[in-house]
């Protein structure tokens, strides 16, 4: 997510006449006037939020409690790696998706943005179809394939016709070796078709001679994907990698309303997990700790895949 | 522009030599990429068809077609009482009401708050301009889950005004209310940051010229800009809409009251009281069929926003 600095738009009055030297501190009043409502409820919703997540994760606050939080130290950092054996289960399972997700997700939805490319007639109409999961509730979503992932459900009815009654599926959701691979099957259905359309914004940033001057050179379709297309990709691909990984370690909608984290803890994630804890067991303390865990995490990975993926440059 | 889908090498070389057979060769791609294009239609549609199609549906004709294609068709012992069994069931009107409210708020207010920040940060030189705006950018690394619990217990501490037997009374604690589904999502940096990038590539010698007319600083903001800035407008309003539509985990927290309930979390406890299938179908449909009627109807705007949305990079 890099920015470009704010345009010197706002710096040219200072240049250009002196009564607006005078308007300068007109312009302050008007300036801190109109970022005001937006700077106070960020600050309130979001960067005071933030901080308590710090300084509840060092308490033992409870949502409704007659006492005061008391300052605990690291306690809740240390209960939650050595004595919670659900978190470290839900970290497990939190990186295994993340592992499997981010890659497959901008992979198919790469290969997805090149097919609708194609200067074919129709292409607009496949482009909407693959966008409509997008959509839809990721509420919906889990409800729905929740009905196609039973022991009689759809997806099991497909595959036995398919395979003509040679291989049975299982109930998919209750088996603990199955439950989180269809989540990540059912979570890549949905959000595929939104990098579809980031890919396909970066691919049409490619210019057209560029592809021209290597069908010349004679460079095969893949050559010139790979030597054309993907490289003029590379900010596209930070932008994708960045927000499947963080929408992806956020795993919460599908767990709960799937599975609550079962079978035996096998869907269980960070999210899930500081949710349960935090609002449904009330121990915002502990809950704030696994927040900030979590914080950290995501900081330390966005920080990774940036630096991995500028020093290719 | 021809990477991937057929094996393509081949295509070149017969394009040097014989040019007939590399126009047969493409003919063959094309028809290729259509089949991949519509055999991926049907994975992206076949479970939403499905859901339709069930919502119509007693449930034990649900069952019954699931091992054929009947599954898909709206065959059979078809109506609406599925529907009509959700409204007695739920007080699904209201749950709309509540979201549609929630939704029109978030958004509206978002984009008259948002945009008078992105302008006060694009156009107008003020001290400290720069600072606010680094902050607000890097508030944009920290994912919702992060904060959500913690800020449970903020919210459920604010002040709040209530209307009680005629008179307006100081209380505390924003739980149950409208105002907690609302308010902390009104300011978003994002949102901000799109309108900061799109004001600034608006000439300011048009704020100069109005500014030697006398227009305050405000009236250049709602007479030039705002009318100026429709696309920006529109990218906000399609990017904070489904958000605020699918609020899940945040309601789920905050709000116990039935009759303050969004649709999201509605459906959630409908689904776990319900084991009628045919039922679900109904509600899961119900809720996502406006959704799509509004994204069909926009499918442009929907797919120019989130493609802005990653031009960030």
């Amino acid at each position: 997510m890099t920015v470009a600095p704010p345009t010197a738009a706002a710096e040219t009055p200072r240049r250009s006449f002196r009564r607006f030297r005078t308007s300068r501190g007109r312009q302050t009043w008007a300036g801190l006037g109109m970022v005001a409502p937006a700077a106070i409820l960020l600050l309130l919703f979001l960067i005071i939020p933030v901080i308590l997540a710090f300084t509840l994760s060092f308490t033992n606050a409870r949502l409704i409690s007659p006492n005061p939080p008391r300052f605990v130290g690291v306690d809740n950092f240390i209960r939650a790696f050595t004595a919670d054996p659900v978190f470290v289960q839900s970290i497990g399972n939190t990186a295994l998706f993340a592992l499997v997700v981010v890659p497959v997700q901008a992979g198919l939805g790469l290969a997805l943005a090149v097919l609708v490319n194609r200067r074919l007639r129709g292409t607009t109409f496949f482009r909407v179809v693959y966008f409509i999961p997008v959509v839809t509730s990721i509420v919906v979503v889990s409800i729905l394939w929740k009905f196609l992932y039973q022991d009689d459900g759809l997806i099991n009815s497909m595959i036995d016709a398919v395979t003509f009654g040679q291989w049975r599926g299982t109930d998919w959701l209750n088996d603990p070796s199955t439950a989180l691979g269809a989540i990540i099957v059912m979570s890549i259905w949905q959000a595929v078709g939104f990098h579809m359309i980031i890919w396909l914004s970066g691919l049409q940033t490619i210019p057209e001679e560029l592809y021209e001057a290597a069908r010349m050179d004679g460079a095969s379709p893949w050559r010139q994907f790979t030597n054309v297309t993907w490289p003029g990709l590379r900010p596209t691909m930070v932008f994708v990698l960045v927000t499947i990984t963080i929408a992806a370690l956020g795993l919460f909608v599908q767990i709960d309303v799937m599975t609550q984290g079962g079978p035996q803890g096998a869907t269980s994630t960070i999210v899930f997990h500081a949710v349960r804890k935090g609002y449904e067991q009330q121990e915002i303390g502990y809950a704030a700790a696994i927040s900030l865990i979590f914080f950290v995490a995501v900081l330390i990975i966005a920080l990774i895949q940036r630096r991995l993926t500028r020093e290719k440059d | 522009m021809t990477a991937t889908v057929t094996p393509p090498a081949r295509t070149q070389r017969a394009d040097q030599k014989k040019p007939r057979s590399a126009a047969t060769s493409r003919r063959w791609g094309t028809a290729a990429t259509y089949v991949a294009m519509s055999l991926l239609a049907l994975i992206f549609l076949f479970p939403l068809v499905f859901m339709f199609v069930s919502s119509l549906k007693p449930d034990a004709q649900i069952l019954q077609d699931i091992d054929s294609p009947m599954a898909f068709l709206p065959v059979g012992d078809i109506s609406l009482d599925n529907y009509f069994g959700v409204f007695d069931r739920v007080p699904v009107a209201q749950f709309m009401f509540n979201s549609i409210l929630v939704t029109v708020l978030t958004v509206g207010l978002g984009l008259v708050v948002n945009s008078m920040a992105g302008f006060a940060l694009s156009r107008l030189a003020w001290r400290g301009r720069v600072v606010v705006l680094a902050v607000i950018i890097a508030t944009l690394i920290v994912p919702f889950e992060t904060i959500a619990v913690p800020m449970v217990y903020w919210v459920a501490q604010l002040p709040t005004l209530v209307f009680e037997g005629g008179v307006l009374k100081y209380d505390f604690g924003w739980l149950n209310t409208y105002e907690v589904q609302i308010v902390p999502f009104i300011a978003n940096a994002f949102s901000i940051f799109l309108f900061t990038q799109y004001f600034s590539t608006i000439p300011t010698s048009l704020d100069e010229a109005a500014r030697i007319d006398g227009a305050s600083w405000f009236a250049i903001y709602r007479r030039i800009i705002v009318p100026l800035s429709g696309p920006a407008f529109a990218t906000v309003a399609i990017l904070t809409f489904l958000p605020a539509w699918n609020q899940y985990l945040w309601p789920l927290m905050v709000v116990q009251k039935e009759d303050l309930r969004p649709v999201m979390v509605g459906m959630q406890y409908f689904f776990q009281l319900n084991t009628a299938w045919g039922e679900v179908m109904a509600y899961t449909s119900l809720i996502t069929i406006p959704v799509l009627v509004v994204f069909l109807v926009f499918q442009r705007a929907f797919v120019s926003s989130i493609a802005a949305s990653g031009v960030k990079g």
